[in-house]
């Protein structure tokens, strides 16, 4: 088992003729993703990668049974992109683009109330079930199928906390990133319940930055809810208040968002919090080890 | 992006909601000259991006048109610290000239995106004059607050809602209500991040005005507000931000003294963390993006250099997609290229990590390699000691 996604998945790309859209799909097809579709208005009609190509979102998925997308459409159409997606009625919209406008990721928001439709992301790397499907930019050869689920807002830190458990034999059920920007479709409370509830998940690793309240959410609902443990990691302790750490929703503002209020609302919630990135495997390892859970992690 | 209050006050007017009469001068008789269409009683404040300017000295209440001058000319070139501008402080070069105003009472009012809900969300309080933070800490329930839902936008019930939770006077009721709905228009017209008003004041002729004002914008959205970048002022910013953003790295200066040069914000961020961890202190923040080209890195070690500060760099990258080879053939290059002379250490790892750890030994540069992270930061903090 997984979440959100694997090898029944059938994702279109949204953006496929472009460079990046292009790049990441020949890789995911390499990976194994079932890639079905592609979609660029104008495009409709031709092959890309072996891909059908469709002028709309609603065609592709009509002709294809599309579940899944991906969105590598720049920022001043991204919000467009994942309106059209949701109205096609498709599942699980993972938006990868990086500098959308944020009064148009609101106004996304309250488009997708009461649809059936789940985002990923803005500015985020995607989602990955290792060995079964790759959606998005991660470099898919560093994981490895397995017992532990991440969660995480930044991109390379998912990488790092994924090398680390996989160089100590330790695999992944599915990895998630849900992105850098102050307004996402899902969030790290919505990420846990997924992971609390698939029987394949052993333990988490949850990996936050300064900003917002996220993590003090996922503190909450650790608290309240996880049966599984839970390592964690903070960047930004060394950050100053009121810049912007590169990610847009990466910034203390009003004294609120620092990594300290964090780390104490998750210690407090039985999360182990490693001090530096390097030790987010080896504090999983330490718990799993407490709680008799590395050989079941590492078969 | 920030502006300047004269600046966000021309946007205000635009939009309906009510100022002050007063223009910017960025000269003493400039700033005579506007006084001379009040009578001489003005408010002379200086105009830096930061706030606290009022108790640093930068606003000034003048009862003639000598003492404009007098302040203006104090004011101009002056070197104002504030809690917000770091102990290097920022210079004057631009003064608001204002006509004085009667206040009857100050209040408080903002527009900002609230995360948790994902909405726009105005905020009104009676505490005017004071930080919003502070009030937040001592007495949050005089704090009150509106969601806007945005398939309608701000709704005046809501506006009214807020003035007299705020206390406005009942008489003003529909002009503060005008006021904030023409607030928040400014605020998704120009895709601004934070409208602030403090104070937002009642005067004694029954006027409502925005007496301060501070705007930022999402810089997400400046690609279709050209009117809006026409009044970023460089000279507010630092000059390597400025330097870097021309090349799509995201730059953030600090104070420390090793210079950061890293793939991903997240983990840009976790190496200043570890640097500091191990008793250093990071000279600067920077995500040279996924790619981490030749390109890119070649600049990226100009900007890091410029700063006189740094006494070592430290780079630290993780090599998925772009694979460890070509980025240590992209580091060995640059630092080629801008003649390195202070000690650099390099952390890679991910795909190819031997053979981009081999390329860094055969250069020939005196590149001081890590396996970890924690190794990389312990040796660098011991170079630049």
């Amino acid at each position: 088992m997984s979440i959100l996604v694997d090898k029944n998945t059938r994702v279109i790309t949204q953006g496929i003729s472009g460079k990046t859209g292009l790049f990441h799909t020949q890789q995911a097809i390499e990976y194994g993703t079932n890639m079905v579709a592609g979609v660029t208005p104008g495009k409709g009609g031709t092959v890309i990668e072996g891909v059908p190509v469709f002028n709309t979102v609603e065609e592709a998925v009509r002709e294809t049974a599309a579940n899944a997308s991906v969105i590598y459409v720049p920022p001043a159409g991204a919000a467009e992109a994942i309106m059209e997606a949701a109205e096609a009625g498709v599942e699980l919209v993972i938006c990868i683009t990086e500098g959308i406008p944020v009064l148009d990721m609101v106004q996304v928001k309250r488009y997708l109330e009461g649809r059936n439709t789940r985002l990923i992301g803005p500015n985020c790397p995607g989602v990955i079930t290792p060995n079964q499907c790759k959606i998005g930019i991660m470099p898919g050869y560093i994981h490895k199928p397995g017992h532990v689920g991440v969660v995480s807002r930044s991109g390379t830190l998912t990488y790092e906390a994924v090398y680390q458990l996989t160089t100590q034999g330790i695999g992944q059920t599915t990895a998630v990133g849900i992105g850098g920007d102050p307004v996402n479709g899902t969030n790290f409370v919505d990420v846990l319940r997924m992971f609390n509830e698939d029987p394949e998940t052993e333990a988490v690793i949850m990996i936050g930055e300064i900003g917002g309240t996220a993590e003090e959410d996922a503190a909450a609902y650790v608290k309240e809810y996880m049966k599984k443990p839970v390592a964690g990691f903070i960047a930004g302790r060394s950050a100053p208040p009121g810049k912007r750490m590169g990610h847009a929703g990466a910034i203390i503002s009003g004294g609120k968002g620092t990594a300290v209020e964090k780390v104490a609302a998750m210690e407090a919630a039985g999360i182990k919090v490693a001090p530096t990135h390097s030790e987010m495997g080896s504090t999983l390892v330490a718990m799993l080890k407490e709680r008799g859970l590395l050989e079941k992690c590492r078969s | 992006m920030n502006i300047h209050e004269y600046q966000a006050k021309a946007v205000f007017r635009k939009y309906g909601v009510a100022v002050p009469v007063g223009a910017v001068a960025f000269s003493v008789d400039e700033a005579v000259k506007v006084a001379e269409q009040f009578g001489g009683r003005a408010v002379v404040k200086a105009q830096i991006h930061a706030g606290g300017r009022g108790k640093a000295g930068g606003v000034k209440l003048a009862k003639s048109l000598e003492e404009v001058r007098q302040y203006a000319t104090e004011l101009l070139g002056k070197t104002l610290v504030t809690h917000q501008t770091g102990p290097e402080g920022k210079v004057v070069q631009r003064l608001l000239v204002e006509s004085l105003t009667d206040i009857q009472k100050e209040y408080y009012v903002g527009v900002v995106i609230d995360r948790a809900t994902g909405c726009v969300t105005m905020m009104a309080s009676e505490e005017g004059g004071m930080e919003i933070e502070e009030v937040a800490a001592k007495s949050p329930e005089k704090i009150f607050r509106e969601t806007v839902d945005p398939a309608v936008g701000l709704k005046a019930f809501q506006a009214r809602k807020l003035a007299y939770a705020i206390h406005i006077p009942s008489d003003l009721t529909k002009q503060a209500t005008q006021f904030m709905m023409a607030l928040y228009k400014t605020f998704v017209d120009n895709d601004c991040s934070v409208a602030e008003i403090n104070p937002l004041v009642v005067t004694k002729g029954g006027e409502v005005l925005a007496l301060d004002a501070k705007l930022n914008f999402d810089s997400n959205a400046l690609y279709r507000h050209k009117d809006i970048l026409e009044m970023r002022d460089l000279a507010e910013e630092d000059a390597r931000e400025v330097e870097a953003s021309k090349y799509d790295l995201s730059y953030i200066a600090l104070h420390g003294n090793i210079g950061c040069m890293v793939n991903g914000a997240g983990l840009a961020m976790a190496t200043m963390d570890t640097i500091k961890y191990y008793g250093g202190e990071p000279a600067n923040f920077l995500d040279v993006g996924g790619g981490a080209t030749e390109e890119k890195v070649t600049e990226a070690f100009k900007i890091i250099l410029s700063d006189d500060g740094v006494k070592g760099i430290l780079v630290n990258i993780f090599g998925g997609i772009m694979k460890c080879d070509v980025i240590a053939n992209g580091v060995v290059a640059a630092a080629r290229q801008v003649g390195l002379t202070r000690p650099l250490v390099v952390r890679l790892e991910g795909t190819n990590v031997d053979l981009g750890k081999q390329i860094l030994k055969e250069s020939g540069l005196s590149i001081v390699p890590a396996d970890s992270l924690a190794e990389a930061a312990q040796k660098i903090v011991e170079l630049v000691k």
